[in-house]
């Protein structure tokens, strides 16, 4: 009998911390990492962000199998599996073990809500991300699906196939397809907040009072950790680039 | 009953109940010559009548191109590479293999989840965890391996050109230059396909014997199976 590998198994030992945050589209996420960000850097820390799906080799491909609607709800989990496991090996894990603050907006759990959404068998894909490291601190954003969809919806009219779940066929509208969709990742997410032990957040408060209960959520995970040297601290790569 | 199953939970949404036809896999390091008798043996069947189709790595109509230009700076992790390929895979199962089972063709794969296992593992992926990770793949009827020792393989590979740096397993050097690193990182990959063909009940070649009784014995064993084994279940 061999050990089942699966995800959740590979503590991060690294004198980094990785700070993730997840949930539906239009939840605020981003806007809420960002701000960390912000402050983290005001701090005087080190930060560096790793997106969701931006390999560079392997994001072309993606491109191209969603462009030409090539993707299947295995190869779709696949490719986005290849694309995370790049980031991990080459940015993630690097940047940890130099001791940085690293923000993921989306982790593995996106993967684990999506790819389930599309009848990909939970099981196989949490042994799929079984690579992954466990997150210092990672955040659902909770939000009622109404809300999300008004956010998204009178934002951004066009959704794009595989964004709307059209590859489903769960409505041939893509806005209504789009909404199943949605409800399906949610339900997905509502379970792995348990399972994981997901730290959630009402994504219904205002702006500035999730960012302060996020603040407080990620002091504790920084009281042993190194600081930016001084005068970097608010230099962002592209200005050291320049 | 069906005709195929998966090694696990399988594709999602594919319905295998009305797959028929023949999976018949040739595994073998590079330069082994499987190029060589799957072309015979494609043949051979054709001569008989049978439908022939055939895949290999590499050959999918997602993943293709980005595995050539990843390999060709060197720029994905390795892990990224272990799952580009499974990516490649699954796209050619979905794709090339099930259709032409649903038609009823015999299907011949240039390698199989096998050399992607293997390769993973001389790369340092857990066993375990590659292994469920294919375990979307159908159980072929059958495999072929064509056993060779590594040190063999060097006169037939240079014979075809220099040698390559990927089929030396270069981005994971394992030797002062391309020649010791092909001959130790061939050497492991045998030594992984040997485990697996135990674990598999692979059909071990000889490929150190004459071409001619190597695709004797091939298409022979492969006609055989086809007779004894009809295409469809329900026919």
């Amino acid at each position: 009998m061999t050990t089942l590998t699966t995800y959740g198994q590979r503590a991060n030992p690294y004198p980094g911390k990785l700070v993730i945050v997840e949930g539906i589209d239009g939840s605020g996420k981003s806007t809420q990492l960002s701000l960390l960000a912000q402050w983290l850097r005001a701090e005087g820390h080190l930060v560096t962000f790793s997106e969701w799906n931006s390999s560079p080799i392997v994001k072309a491909t993606t491109s191209r199998g969603k462009k030409n609607q090539l993707l299947t709800p295995l190869t779709f989990s696949l490719i986005h599996a290849t694309d995370f496991s790049d980031r991990i090996e080459r940015d993630i894990v690097p940047a940890l073990k130099g001791g940085a603050i690293v923000l993921a907006d989306r982790y593995v759990y996106t993967a684990f809500a999506r790819d389930v959404a599309r009848g990909v068998d939970p099981k196989w894909v949490r042994a799929l991300y079984r690579f992954a490291v466990t997150p210092t601190l990672a955040v659902y954003y909770r939000v009622p699906l109404d809300v999300a969809l008004y956010r998204i919806l009178s934002a951004r009219p066009k959704l794009k196939y595989y964004e709307a779940g059209m590859d489903l066929g769960l409505s041939p509208d893509p806005i209504e397809s789009y909404r199943r969709f949605q409800s399906r990742i949610q339900v997905e997410y509502e379970g792995l907040v348990p399972e994981y032990g997901l730290a959630t957040m009402d994504a219904t408060l205002p702006v500035e009072v999730q960012q302060r209960a996020l603040r407080e959520l990620i002091k504790p995970h920084l009281s042993d950790i190194a600081r930016a040297p001084q005068g970097e601290a608010f230099e962002t790569t592209e200005e050291r680039r320049a | 009953m069906k005709r195929f199953e998966s090694y696990g939970q399988g594709v999602p949404g594919l319905e295998l109940g009305d797959l028929s036809g023949w999976l018949i896999v040739v595994e073998g390091p590079d330069g082994v010559g499987r190029t060589t008798h799957v072309n015979r043996l494609r043949a051979h069947l054709e001569q008989l009548g049978y439908a022939v189709a055939e895949t290999g790595l590499t050959r999918s109509d997602l993943a293709s191109r980005g595995i050539r230009r990843a390999k060709q700076g060197n720029t994905l992790g390795s892990n990224a590479f272990n799952l580009f390929y499974a990516t490649d895979f699954a796209d050619r199962l979905e794709q090339q293999i099930v259709p032409a089972l649903r038609a009823g063709f015999v299907m011949i794969t240039d390698r199989y989840i096998y050399s992607l296992i293997a390769r993973a593992i001389v790369r340092g992926a857990e066993p375990d965890w590659i292994k469920q990770v294919y375990s979307f793949a159908l159980l072929p009827d059958a495999v072929f391996y064509l056993r060779i020792e590594a040190a063999q393989l060097v006169p037939r590979v240079l014979a075809e050109g220099p040698f390559d740096y990927w089929e030396s397993g270069m981005d994971i050097p394992m030797g002062e230059d391309l020649h010791d690193s092909f001959v130790n990182y061939q050497g492991r990959i045998i030594h992984e396909l040997d485990a697996l063909a135990r674990e598999y009940g692979f059909h071990t070649l000889d490929a150190t014997r004459e071409v001619d009784d190597i695709a004797d014995e091939l298409c022979a064993s492969v006609t055989h199976l086809l007779m004894k084994r009809p295409a469809s279940l329900t026919t």
